[in-house]
């Protein structure tokens, strides 16, 4: 690597790129502690999630009816899932009987051909894209390198994230683990025409982008884009942007090629009345994003004249097969649950080792990796851990605009990882512990046993508390005291109680007599 | 068997796993109108509040007055690109104050380079929507090509108040008639949340939006 | 009424002043309180944790214990528990069904619609804000995730500690956010839950409060054995404690009492990666920062002040 002296010197985040945009990284305990690490980061994602959040509130606020848009959503996308062949061959017929071609992809390697193939047949070796989680998924940008095609993103946190090397780290705001004086010096050192005097304003590090992109969006014959969603009764595909560079790459070149997810379809065109509502309020907090396109097939004398719709599989039709874990698939992308997410914030989305981070990619990446689905999970699997990467606190199905019941799913998916565990030969210790557990916890009996003995606990504690103990107990007593166990058991008391009959309502028959028993 | 094939025969291997009951139908209760009246002074008052919270320029004129408006707003911006079903009398106010047209066609498109030195862009609109501060272009002759809208520095687009409905199911109820149309949503001059969500306009659309209210 | 006690395991075996103060409580406000003794556990911790399979016979034992309530042995159940009586309410059920077992699913169903947490018992079914209870000190609430976002307490518990005679509530900033506790999230991601109770410590201690109240031992637990081992001198307390508490019998803290001589300032707002917990085999506890770190001026509940 060369030394630029003098210069300010970008690391990438994470240090070294992945090879599976769905699996990088080792799991999430490992890779947390990576991150809550990194006080920079920490500070930025604090800073910006809690700027989201509030203005996600006060846009959620303003509509009475939120509560019945969201049931709408949720109801939409249920449909869809349950009817999604018959829509899927709506939309490539409707697509395709306005001049549209579609083409289907079983995997993000079948996808990168396709698209790779069909730049090569434009004769272009140069691409402008819109920010895609589809593509990212695949990988197309790299795929495309390595067959001698450069890929220029056009959203300014995607084009941060290329030039600093980084892997995105959340799905609206690829960059938010970076701040100004960061994205400043990745300009200045990495963009080539950055401006001599560019200061850390958002205003002016957003002026230098324009600057930088403005001669390849007008010069662009091909572009790439995801898709926001794709109506099946129309053929009618849609991207929702602020800042002008889908319009640009929608708009301007010759050949537009739309990667898009088959979970991607809605029914009706007046399903977008719900969508349109949904996405940015809780994505970026606005009434409206600022621009919104939406195409059929291709428009003679207005806009590409070749369309290319890619459909991509790529582990979504795993994520189907199961029951609760499907509704992952719902997902419009929005990120509200990783703006709410108090684990998301501590960690940040490099923590997840997936293009999907946060509550909605715990559920998620596993599911498209296939997690438990063939044989026993290797235990070494990263995308493993994910469902355990949460206190559970809900906070995300709160926000989530289509209702998806990601602490549900967790606990699902917890539940789908420990039985493929558990088709393993030898068990774990905290399965040896849950056996034992079930045991006790299944009897009162047992269970008063149990607690009296936990009494003892007592001995190790000083001051009526514990502050150290072997492993696994250390995982707690490193950072917090453990009270000491009671005196006295609560079943203890409640005989002294109930022997002391003064304390009872006067008149009251003799509480516990029809207590059920120890069967 | 071809990808096609294959992804469908997966979707449907899946379903016949997971889909233990039909999908219920989908529930509608959310606001199809609100007590705010299309082409109201109600709905023009809220589209005005909320293009202005996005920084776009607004300015309200009655017919009578509109060929002064644009005639101040264009009068200094050296070129204005037309699309070739505007109103005569709006280019004529346009151009009043020496501005120059720039005449877009579907068969003679100005060029890219052209379109970006342009001064501004003048179009009508097809919907407006006031809850959301949005105005929808759908490509009719008076709106023109998508790119014109997208490459000039300055969009000035002129709206009729009875274009304004309150809700986004009205506008998409509108849209909805020609839904092959090819469509821009627009809510104020473009924004990016990118650099510490904060929010700074003007990237890579327009970064002026004027909009005329004609009531 | 004739109430049941769901004591809950964590509270039998770790915390019984919860249960106690329920039963104080509630029997101060006239009503006879039953504690079934086959109880154990309602399963949770099994289900959060993924094992179903293991979870089953814990919550058959449960529903068995409490099945009772249907035939009108007692007129309802209670549980000083919002995430306990949350897994009742929205788990058991579930878990019992996907490991075919429907009439067991049912009964839970049942028993669950007759448990109550203990706010929702005193305001749905008891009809009553004001218990009588006298509390004089200083004190912030913390919504436990299970009963804000699961089954949903709203203000319940803050219309009660309203109230309450003597008590001076004051404001958690941030009230809504997770304490990082989350079960067996604590241990198998203790370094993010560290940093998530950090901050909820910080918070906490910002108040001013002298007592930290909640309605979950569970989540109370996290948060004062970090208040603890900060050395903040804030205590917590169940709103079961708060509510039992009188004139005539007031409240004396018994979880984590403050230590002076251990206080360290008030923690920075983004604190460094937690203490290397999780390779802690060998490595001792965190030492507590030394007594340089002055007692801060927030450190207002000594044990002495807050037991009188």
């Amino acid at each position: 690597m060369t030394t630029f002296l003098g210069m300010p010197r970008v690391a990438p985040q994470p240090a070294t790129a992945p090879q599976d945009p769905l699996r990088w990284g080792p799991d999430f305990p490992t890779a947390a502690h990576e991150t809550l690490g990194n006080g920079q980061m920490r500070t930025n994602l604090r800073h910006a999630t809690r700027t989201i959040r509030d203005k996600r509130l006060r846009m959620v606020s303003e509509l009475p009816d939120w509560e019945e848009l969201r049931e709408a959503g949720s109801a939409i996308k249920h449909w869809t899932m349950s009817h999604l062949p018959e829509l899927l061959v709506q939309l490539e017929e409707n697509v395709t009987a306005r001049g549209g071609v579609v083409h289907w992809a079983r995997d993000a390697a079948e996808a990168n051909r396709i698209v790779a193939d069909l730049v090569r047949a434009t004769g272009e070796s140069e691409v402008v894209k819109v920010k895609s989680m589809a593509t990212q998924e695949t990988g197309l940008n790299e795929h495309l390198a390595a067959e001698g095609i450069t890929a220029t993103e056009t959203d300014l946190a995607e084009l941060i994230v290329q030039l600093a090397g980084d892997m995105p780290s959340h799905v609206l705001v690829p960059a938010i683990h970076r701040n100004r004086d960061e994205i400043r010096a990745i300009f200045t050192e990495r963009m080539g025409d950055a401006p001599a005097d560019l200061t850390s304003e958002p205003r002016a590090l957003a002026m230098a982008a324009r600057a930088h992109l403005r001669a390849k969006f007008l010069t662009a014959r091909v572009a790439i884009s995801g898709a926001n969603l794709a109506v099946a009764e129309t053929g009618t595909v849609s991207v929702f942007e602020s800042e002008g560079n889908g319009r640009m790459c929608l708009t301007l070149p010759d050949t537009l090629i739309t990667v898009m997810g088959i979970e991607k379809v809605v029914p009706a065109f007046q399903d977008l009345e719900v969508f349109t509502q949904l996405l940015p309020r809780s994505s970026t907090g606005e009434r409206m994003n600022p621009y919104t396109t939406m195409w059929t097939g291709v428009t003679p004398g207005d806009g590409p004249q070749a369309f290319h719709l890619v459909l991509l599989d790529n582990g979504r039709t795993k994520a189907l097969a199961d029951e609760v874990g499907r509704q992952a698939l719902h997902c419009i992308r929005c990120s509200a649950c990783m703006n709410v997410c108090p684990v998301y914030e501590h960690t940040g989305g490099h923590a997840y080792g997936s293009v999907y981070p946060g509550p909605i990619g715990a559920i998620l990446t596993p599911q498209l990796t296939g997690m438990g689905t063939r044989g026993a999970t290797d235990p070494h699997d990263p995308t493993a851990s994910l469902p355990f990467a949460s206190s559970l606190c809900g906070a995300c199905y709160e926000a989530c605009p289509v209702k998806i019941d990601i602490p549900t799913a967790l606990v699902h998916l917890r539940n789908r990882a420990v039985e493929s565990q558990q088709r393993r030969l030898l068990p774990t210790g905290w399965e040896a512990g849950m056996r034992a557990a079930s045991a006790v916890m299944s009897s009162g009996s047992r269970f008063a046993v149990a607690a009296r003995a936990a009494g003892l606990g007592r001995i190790v504690a000083r001051h009526d508390r514990i502050a150290r103990l072997p492993y696994p107990g250390s995982l707690w007593t490193g950072v917090r005291d453990l009270p000491a166990p009671p005196a006295q058991s609560f079943r203890t008391w409640w005989k002294e109680h109930q022997a002391d009959g003064a304390t009872r309502p006067a008149g009251a028959p003799s509480p516990g007599s029809t207590a059920g028993n120890e069967a | 068997m071809d990808a096609r094939e294959a992804i469908l025969a997966r979707v449907r291997d899946a379903l016949g796993r997971s889909q233990t009951e039909p999908a219920p139908p989908v529930p509608r209760g959310y606001r199809a109108h609100s007590d705010v009246v299309p082409g109201s002074g109600e709905a023009v008052d809220l589209l005005v509040d909320r293009l202005v919270d996005y920084r776009a320029n607004v300015h309200r004129c009655r017919e009578a007055e509109l060929a002064d408006t644009l005639g101040d707003l264009l009068g200094d911006v050296g070129s204005v690109v037309v699309p070739p079903g505007l109103p005569p009398e709006w280019v004529g106010a346009a151009t009043a104050g020496g501005a120059r047209t720039l005449l877009d066609t579907a068969d003679e498109p100005l060029p890219n380079a052209a379109l970006d030195t342009a001064g501004a862009v003048l179009t009508a609109a097809r919907v407006a929507i006031a809850e959301t501060g949005t105005i929808v272009l759908d490509g009719e002759p008076d709106q023109g090509r998508r790119a014109i809208t997208l490459v000039p520095d300055r969009h000035v687009c002129v709206l009729h108040a009875r274009q304004v409905v309150a809700t986004v199911p009205e506008a998409v109820a509108v849209l909805g008639q020609h839904p092959h149309r090819p469509m821009t949503w627009v809510a104020g001059p473009s924004a990016t949340s990118d650099i510490e969500l904060i929010r700074v306009e003007g990237v890579h659309g327009p970064r002026t939006l004027d909009v005329v209210i004609v009531t | 009424m004739r109430i049941a006690l769901f004591a809950t395991c964590i509270n039998e075996a770790m915390f019984p002043q919860a249960p106690a103060a329920t039963v104080r409580l509630l029997e101060r406000l006239g009503h006879e309180v039953v504690f079934p003794e086959s109880q154990a556990c309602c399963g949770q911790m099994h289900v959060n944790t993924g094992y179903f399979r293991e979870a089953v016979p814990v919550i058959r034992n449960h529903v068995r214990a409490f099945e009772p309530v249907l035939d009108g042995e007692w007129d309802a159940v209670v549980g000083p528990s919002g995430s306990c009586v949350g897994s009742v309410r929205h788990q058991q059920a579930m878990v019992a069904r996907r490991e075919g077992e429907d009439r067991l699913a049912r009964d839970a169903e049942l028993v669950a619609s007759r448990t109550y947490e203990l706010s929702e018992l005193l305001v749905d079914v008891l009809g009553t804000t004001d218990v009588g209870a006298w509390f004089p000190h200083s004190v912030t609430y913390h919504p436990t995730c299970h009963s804000l976002r699961m089954i949903k307490v709203g203000d319940k518990p803050l219309r009660l500690l309203r109230a309450v005679a003597g008590i001076d509530l004051v404001e958690l900033p941030e009230a809504q956010a997770c304490c990082g506790f989350g079960g067996t999230f604590s241990l198998k991601n203790s370094e993010t839950s560290a940093a998530m109770v950090h901050e909820k410590v910080r918070n906490v201690v910002s108040t001013g409060a002298e007592v930290l109240v909640a309605g979950d031992y569970s989540c109370l637990m996290n948060m004062a054995g970090s208040l603890s081992r900060q050395g903040t001198g804030v205590h917590a307390a169940h709103l079961a404690e708060v509510l039992a508490s009188t004139r005539e019998a007031p409240w004396s803290p018994t979880v984590l009492p403050g230590d002076r001589s251990r206080a360290t300032a008030v923690p920075a707002a983004v604190p460094g990666p937690a203490a290397p917990a999780a390779r802690a085999e060998e490595a001792g506890p965190a030492a507590p920062a030394g007594p340089a770190a002055a007692p801060s001026s927030v450190l207002r509940g000594t044990t002495a002040e807050v037991g009188r």
